[in-house]
């Protein structure tokens, strides 16, 4: 009798884990959602200062990181293959390529904002107060903006180094890789997330 | 046990879409940097949205998920469009 009972014990639900990971990245849809409206209200009002703002954003380093995210969210979607084909080497490889472009993505995204703010491009500077109104709030935008996501960049580089070790151990196989794929999921928002802002932020000048 | 929805796509497939996805991204680019117009703004943002289909259909799964979570993903979307229509119209008519 007892044999039923511990099989219960390892129920699991992974229909419900994936449904819990979407609610939550529906959420983060909202977050940047709301921002993306602040953005439109704001670039309305101010068409003229925001097209002489964006100019400032140089359109190759904007370019590269979308290259990177997009290089990087194939990689961690190949990973749940790999994880499915019980071939563990592929998957770790395909997790820490993922990683390696996260921190790539970061270290450029280092010196973009390193070089707006040697120009003195940050926000409360003097020299965006001089600017005026317009330049203000774009660069505001985009510091915060960017700075969120970039923020979520690093949460995603936790989540899918925790997802390396649990991969690495065993604790995610081929009959048990729902966390593997809410932690790809994580990921992808991040990209959903850079490709509204590089055309919003460096293209539409 | 896994689900029975859980379904293997071909490393071919992801390799196909980030193709696609790098094509979007550089004609995005080329319309906006040559002449930018309304038109090329507009081009931009439906690319955007289009890449965006892309990941969320393949590298997300919903193509081959459960109904419920395409519903519920089309839902959100048509939310935040109807937030920011209802925003401009007080912006535009106020």
């Amino acid at each position: 009798m007892s044999e039923p009972a511990t099989l219960h014990h390892n129920h699991r639900d992974d229909t419900a884990s994936k449904l819990g990971m979407w609610l939550f990245i529906f959420t983060e849809l909202l977050l940047f959602g709301g921002l993306f409206v602040v953005y439109s209200v704001y670039r309305y009002l101010h068409s003229q200062a925001f097209h002489l703002a964006a100019r400032e954003l140089d359109v190759f380093t904007g370019t590269l990181n979308t290259v990177i995210l997009l290089v990087s969210s194939m990689t961690v979607a190949m990973s749940t293959t790999a994880i499915r084909k019980k071939d563990k080497r592929t998957t770790l490889l395909l997790i820490a390529v993922t990683l390696v472009l996260a921190a790539v993505f970061l270290v450029n995204k280092y010196f973009e904002w390193g070089g707006k703010i040697s120009h003195g491009l940050y926000p409360g500077s003097s020299i965006l107060d001089e600017l005026g109104k317009g330049d203000t709030l774009f660069f505001g935008l985009y510091f915060f903006m960017t700075g969120l996501h970039a923020l979520h960049i690093i949460v995603g580089m936790v989540v899918l180094g925790f997802m390396f070790v649990f991969v690495w151990k065993d604790k995610i196989t081929h009959d048990n890789f729902q966390q593997l794929e809410n932690g790809g999921l994580y990921w992808h928002l991040v990209d959903v997330i850079w490709i509204f802002l590089f055309p919003l932020f460096y293209l539409i000048t | 046990m896994p689900d029975s929805t859980h379904h293997t796509v071909p490393y071919r497939t992801y390799a196909l879409i980030l193709v696609l996805l790098l094509v979007l991204t550089g004609i995005s680019v080329a319309v906006t940097q040559i002449e930018l117009t309304k038109w090329s703004t507009l081009v931009a943002l439906l690319l955007a949205g289009i890449k965006t289909s892309l990941v969320m259909a393949i590298f997300m799964h919903l193509k081959f998920d459960q109904r419920i979570f395409r519903v519920m993903a089309i839902l959100i979307i048509l939310l935040l469009g109807v937030v920011m229509v209802v925003t401009f119209l007080d912006y535009l008519f106020r």
